[in-house]
């Protein structure tokens, strides 16, 4: 009994413990942004690092996604009557949910598993020992342009997915099924709002954004520098965002409804 | 405490635990400079660590460590960074950033602490290139490297910034004969060349022994012997000897803490 207390108050000590250092990490992180801003380049680097390379598998998803929604939701209105209403639905579905989430889930997968495995290896190899022993921070050299370039890529990557999806669901809904083109379009543009869906997909990816960067970073510079504390730390990079994302996903939108 | 002799570090009752292993208890180390000094002992006996606590990489639970007349572990971020400028180190696995090709990763200590123009900069890095033979690789990628390269070229990074001290983690380790008789030949050179102190962690006997001023012997926590070359090598203490000699039994045992042979073959 006494010993399950015990291990009990270990595990919330070490949880809390664990949770303090990341907290103190993540502050002392983004307060090395503005030094950042003196060095475009770290940051352009690390964007095209992470966004640029991200865009296909983005952008193949996005379409994807798309097509399946203008079939879904074709299949679903036409029953009704109302599938001049299928832009709506297309575009709503992507801008508000599907855009962000999918994008942070992929992009979870994509860029947040390499990022660890980099830093993770940088540690292992003793890249980031160097760095201190250079003078140089490894906190601001690494870990902050990494993080900035995750928030100013995550939104630009949602808006690209949700872009890309709404023309997947044009070809489906309008070319190749028979909805009317004008309608599919203006129905689009007179029932999705600016503030109420367009902006808050951008408040959602940016939080995913945050994140998603800061979880695959703080795991990468923690890991256990070995090969299999790398291995681990990739996999609870990619587990721990997804749950996180969905779980935000969740809160976000019922404070944003 | 002020500057004393001409002892560059002066660490005094340095106690470093990891959990509940105790790795120093209570050392005292003089690194005279100017010279080069090795510190030796068996594998696992906190040779590395003791390098990581000199570079304020890791925080001592008590005891000093003066680098001039700073106490490195109760230096601030700013002024621990300032030490390091005057610190160089070379790790074990070399350490060069991997995404940057030779030339970058020795220009990259100039480029992050100097405002030095990039011409001056290509001049001082082809100088530190060719101090150790590298010139012509200056345009590789680490991963094209072989290990002696590579510590080669991490030791230019080294001193790109002109240290007054430079670390060496294992420089001899996995290394050929050729490679090897490279380094001692090297470090020997920018010691002298560049009148720096140079600290050696290491368990090559016969290079280090060629090359050492001054040799300090760490053994399960404490200095177990301290000297020159020939002091060590006549010393009659069994814990050198056995290290000097490389006997696989004695005070440092063959076989780690287990329970009576006897007793384990019956409790099956």
């Amino acid at each position: 009994m006494f010993n399950w207390f015990a291990q009990i108050g270990h595990i919330s000590i070490s949880f809390f413990s664990r949770l303090g250092k990341e907290v103190i990490l993540f502050f002392q992180t983004t307060a090395c942004f503005a030094d950042l801003l003196s060095r475009p380049g770290l940051i352009i680097q690390q964007i095209f690092s992470v966004g640029v390379r991200s865009m296909l598998i983005i952008i193949v998803s996005g379409f994807f996604v798309g097509m399946v929604l203008g079939l879904q939701g074709y299949n679903t209105l036409v029953d009704f009557g109302a599938e001049e209403s299928l832009g709506v639905v297309v575009a709503l579905s992507l801008v508000r949910e599907l855009g962000p989430v999918v994008t942070a889930l992929l992009y979870a997968g994509r860029a947040g598993s390499a990022l660890t495995a980099e830093i993770g290896l940088m540690k292992a190899t003793e890249q980031l020992s160097g760095l201190e022993m250079m003078a140089v921070n490894p906190v601001e050299r690494i870990l902050a342009p990494r993080l900035l370039a995750g928030i100013i890529s995550m939104p630009l990557l949602a808006a690209m997915f949700s872009a890309v999806g709404v023309f997947g669901g044009y070809l489906i809904g309008v070319e190749m099924l028979g909805v009317d083109s004008g309608s599919y379009w203006s129905q689009m543009q007179a029932k999705v709002d600016y503030h109420q869906d367009v902006l808050n997909g951008v408040i959602k990816s940016v939080v995913f954004g945050i994140v998603v960067t800061w979880i695959a970073v703080y795991e990468g510079y923690s890991c256990t520098p070995t090969s299999e504390g790398v291995s681990s730390a990739t996999t609870r990079t990619v587990v721990n965002s997804a749950l996180i994302v969905l779980g935000l996903d969740f809160l976000l939108t019922a404070l944003m409804l | 405490m002020s500057e004393t002799e001409n002892n560059i570090i002066r660490i005094r009752d340095l106690h470093f635990s990891r959990g509940h292993t105790k790795i120093f208890d209570g050392i005292d180390v003089d690194i005279p400079q100017g010279k080069i000094t090795a510190i030796m002992g068996p594998s696992g006996t906190g040779k590395t660590t003791l390098l990581k606590l000199i570079g304020g990489q890791l925080k001592p639970q008590q005891g000093s460590i003066y680098f001039h007349n700073d106490n490195i572990p109760a230096l601030n971020t700013k002024k621990l960074y300032a030490a390091r400028k005057k610190m160089g180190m070379l790790f074990q696995t070399g350490a060069l950033l991997t995404d940057m090709s030779v030339f970058d990763n020795i220009a990259f200590p100039l480029r992050e602490h100097t405002d030095l123009p990039q011409v001056m900069i290509r001049d001082l890095v082809l100088m530190k290139l060719h101090a150790v033979g590298l010139r012509g690789a200056r345009d590789l990628m680490p991963s094209q490297l072989s290990g002696g390269m590579a510590r080669r070229a991490a030791l230019a990074r080294a001193i790109a910034l002109d240290p007054e001290m430079i670390l060496y983690d294992e420089p001899f380790t996995g290394q050929d004969p050729i490679s090897m008789g490279v380094l001692v030949q090297l470090i020997r050179s920018i010691n002298s060349a560049l009148d720096i102190t140079s600290i050696i962690v290491s368990h090559d006997i016969q290079e280090t022994l060629e090359i050492a001023d001054k040799i300090y012997i760490i053994s399960q926590g404490k200095v177990i012997g301290h000297g020159t070359p020939d002091e060590i090598n006549q010393s009659d203490s069994p814990w050198i000897s056995q290290f000097v000699q490389g006997k696989a039994d004695g005070p440092v045992p063959f076989h780690y803490p287990a329970p009576s042979y006897k007793d384990d073959m019956l409790a099956g």
